[in-house]
């Protein structure tokens, strides 16, 4: 199981969940579990977001695997200079 | 400079990395050998140039280039029918607005916003041209800032912009873009736990990272629907896409050479006048140059973002942060994307803060879009919060670097923005600045003292390379990041360390995007560690190589062979070893040529922290500041080229200077920029500065080989507040708007003094 915990810019998507515990192997995959449960959230995870994955910020993550136990944040997308 | 490592007794040592080798580039430039982005002629170019908007907001009536184009010398005028209608095309809207900054379409949205574009035999022709496309605008009113385009009632860029990360969403649309909100804890609980809590409002200004060579290019399209790009630029396969993308084109259609670049700064990671370039390339069937002039740069390229900033913070009498709120808007210039989402995960990020709230605003408004620079959106908050912790230091009588050590960020710590920092050594750069000769010494009479510290992510990212060992064993290292940096230098040193040879035995050179596979943008500071990771690895397989062949020679078995500073030996002693232009000599017998290309989307990147001093002097009857001591200590990780990552750090500071005192966008009543050049806009210059005295921490990031974490932007974040701070520890006046110009400062004073 991953823990994805969830910034206050995606509660409202939430219905104000903070965290939930999913099996998801990759970022796709748990985004589309993320659909699945909170529906529309895939569109915007899907555009201008970085994804960190055991505090590593990864910018392009989609295809990303996920460690079991690994802790996942969805973050703004880094633009560096 | 010094140089503080970690751990120096278990640490390893290096023979390459970390020496001041000469810079590969440097006969070149200082020879003017070197060849920029307007270096390059071809026979038959054409000169461009391009129509800009004279309003900050108008309709576009109606275009007419037949005058244009019936003057003799003009080969091609283009206006945004020549490119594809990409919303038409139902494309992404980062893509739709992306194409409208090019070559406006219906609207233009500022001052500078390009409407058409002209290809002439001489750049004298091309402007008389570009003067005489007639345009018929119906001006609309226009907002500037983040309090006008926020305001009840306010002209909209954009009539269909719904503000994202709203809940319940909006109904109506407005100039804000969206909001991102990161929170922790009970905020109102932090707030009454506090002995102390200060609540200030901050303001700067967009500024633009003035880099010297303004953007240039040549393009070459050929009958086939294919064209060569010569380009100053900090990414060619980034600008390679972008420019595909406008133009309707598939991105392998252009081949895109990077030039030496005059600077970035993060300003030319993205595309203005490229897609133009190969349009009037293409219509008029020969190559065309288009430069920019300096007032093109200030009124059409992006500067960073102006701002407004609300922050409220608590402490306890023994130091402790108990809660911290923080709203800010930041303006995105004419289309969304200002780095105010960076800024939300920056801003308090140094800190382990139990209870806080930090909201941000991506704001659009009538000036040009704003582009990265330099740790994009840090520096901005890091004004504001970092002002109202010195203010709060000293409110509780504490030392302003005991203060941060003791909320100081260190590995385990849940940052502000969620995931758990790893290893980082934020604590080591506040005790370098804190045992450092300079903050050891008394506070010069009639100075101010001022401690400011900073944070920046750093990214890893997608990195190509191909090492080759020549027949003479001399090596080619190739690669695909334009060097902005110093990063030829490292990328010498990785390679010469590894295979233990002299660095003078390395060449580097930097691919066009036909010749070598995809690089990420040079940004995010990720180029000696994403870069640096490929080229190692291109390194190792080599040596793996390189004793396979001579196990090959020897007639023994692979793992009786070791590469040893430069040459093969057999772990029994019984062979001559064979160096690397030995068993390059043999190559062809040994297996063909020794080469190995390496791709990653490279993983491991290390954040950055820096801590800075400053001592200045205020002439409190001009106000004008003499900044008289400044040190920077910055967490390297590792420094593989110490002379470039003491550069790096002292010219961040060095543009944080120029940032805190006198640089920004004067815009004046009608929407248009007063102060389009050098001599209105006032960048530092060397007689402006004392020598930046650097602190290298290396506190070894875990994830590269050599714990390489990058340096090229944190040393812009902490400038500008720890400059506020000794102007209020020298003063008593304390500046809450960017920039602290001599004027501001004054009346600052001349208030003090009046009571």
């Amino acid at each position: 199981m991953i823990t994805v915990k969830f910034s206050a810019s995606l509660r409202d998507l939430t219905g104000g969940d903070e965290q939930i515990q999913v099996d998801a192997p990759t970022v796709r995959r748990l985004i589309k579990l993320l659909d699945e449960r909170y529906p529309g959230i895939s569109e915007r995870l899907s555009e201008s977001t970085s994804v960190a994955i055991n505090g590593e910020i990864l910018p392009d993550a989609l295809y990303e695997d996920i460690p079991d136990d690994a802790e996942v944040h969805f973050l703004a997308t880094l633009a560096g200079g | 400079m010094t140089m503080i490592d970690e751990n120096p007794t278990g640490a390893p040592s290096y023979k390459w990395v970390g020496s001041r080798s000469i810079r590969p580039d440097g006969l070149d430039k200082v020879t003017g050998k070197a060849r920029f982005g307007a270096d390059l002629t071809l026979p038959g170019m054409l000169e461009g140039a391009v129509a800009r908007s004279p309003h900050a907001h108008a309709r576009i009536v109606s275009i007419d280039t037949s005058a244009a184009e019936a003057m003799p010398g003009v080969h091609a005028v283009i206006t945004a029918a020549d490119l594809p209608d990409l919303a038409e095309a139902g494309a992404k809207t980062d893509d739709v607005f992306m194409s409208e900054k090019i070559l406006a379409r219906g609207k233009v949205l500022w001052e500078g916003h390009p409407v058409a574009a002209v290809a002439a035999t001489s750049r004298e022709i091309a402007r008389a041209a570009v003067a005489a496309i007639e345009v018929v605008y119906e001006p609309l009113p226009h907002v500037l800032t983040v309090d006008e385009a926020l305001a009840d009632g306010a002209p909209l860029l954009h009539a269909e912009m719904i503000t994202r990360g709203v809940d319940p969403a909006p109904k109506t649309p407005s100039n804000a873009a969206s909001r991102v909100v990161h929170e922790r804890g009970d905020l109102d609980q932090g707030f009454a736990d506090a002995d102390v809590v200060l609540e200030r409002e901050y303001t700067t200004k967009p500024v633009h990272q003035g880099y010297i060579e303004p953007h240039a290019c040549v393009a070459d399209a050929g009958q086939d629907s294919r064209a060569n790009l010569f380009v100053s630029s900090q990414g060619h396969f980034s600008l390679r896409a972008m420019t595909a993308t406008t133009l309707g084109w598939p991105p392998s259609a252009l081949t895109v050479t990077a030039a030496e670049i005059g600077g970035g700064f993060g300003g030319k990671t993205t595309i203005y006048l490229e897609p133009l370039a190969v349009r009037l390339s293409s219509k008029a069937g020969r190559p065309v140059r288009l430069v920019m002039g300096r007032d093109e740069v200030f009124k059409a390229t992006g500067p960073t973002s102006g701002s407004r900033m609300k922050i409220k913070m608590g402490v306890t009498n023994d130091g402790k942060m108990t809660a911290a709120q923080v709203w800010m808007a930041f303006e995105a210039g004419a289309f969304p994307g200002s780095p105010v989402g960076a800024a939300s995960m920056t801003a308090i990020a140094c800190y382990d803060i139990p209870n806080f709230l930090v909201e941000g605003f991506d704001v659009v408004c009538n000036k040009p879009k704003v582009a990265a620079y330099r740790a994009p959106g840090a520096p901005i908050i890091a004004y504001g919060v970092e002002s109202i912790v010195d203010e709060l230091a000293r409110s509780i009588n504490m030392d302003p670097i005991d203060l941060r050590l003791a909320n100081a960020a260190v590995e385990g710590t849940q940052s502000s923005y969620g995931p758990v920092f790893p290893r980082i050594g934020f604590v080591e750069t506040l005790e370098a600045i804190r045992d450092s000769d300079h903050y050891r010494s008394p506070v010069p009479e009639g100075m101010g003292r001022g401690v400011a510290s900073g944070f920046w992510f750093n990214i890893g990212g997608n990195s190509t390379a191909t090492v080759h060992v020549n027949e003479d064993g001399n090596v080619n290292v190739i690669e695909g990041s334009p060097d902005i940096g110093g990063s030829r230098a490292s990328m010498a040193l990785f390679a010469a360390e590894e295979f233990g040879i002299s660095v003078d035995r390395i060449s580097v050179k930097i691919a066009d995007t036909q010749t070598i596979g995809f690089n990420d943008v040079t940004g995010g500071s990720r180029v000696t560690l994403a870069t640096g990771k490929v080229v190692i690895d291109c390194c190792r397989a080599i040596k793996e190589d390189l004793c396979r062949r001579a196990a090959k020679t020897w007639d023994c078995e692979i793992g009786d062979v070791e590469w040893v500073e430069g040459q093969a030996q057999h772990a029994s002693g019984t062979e001559t070893p064979l160096s690397l232009a030995e068993l390059a000599e043999t190559a062809p017998r040994t297996g063909g040529p020794i080469s190995v290309t390496k791709s990653d989307n490279v993983r491991g990147a290390g954040a950055a922290f820096t801590t800075q001093l400053v001592d200045l002097e205020v002439d409190e009857e001009t106000g004008v500041c003499r900044v008289a001591r400044y040190t920077t200590a910055q967490d390297a990780g590792k420094a593989i080229h110490p002379s470039y990552v003491e550069g790096q750090m002292q010219g961040g500071v060095a543009q944080g200077i120029g940032w805190a005192f006198n640089e920004e966008y004067i815009h004046n009543a009608d929407g248009t920029l007063d102060n389009a050049s050098f001599l209105d806009y006032r960048i530092p210059v060397a007689s402006d500065l004392p020598m930046i005295e650097t602190i290298v921490v290396e506190v070894p990031n875990p994830g590269h080989p050599y714990g390489v974490r990058g340096v090229g932007e944190a040393g812009i974040v902490p400038p500008m507040a720890a400059i506020g701070n000794a102007i209020e520890h020298g003063t008593g006046v304390r500046l809450n708007d960017l920039p602290m110009s001599p004027v501001r400062l004054l009346d600052a004073i001349n208030q003090r003094n009046d009571g």
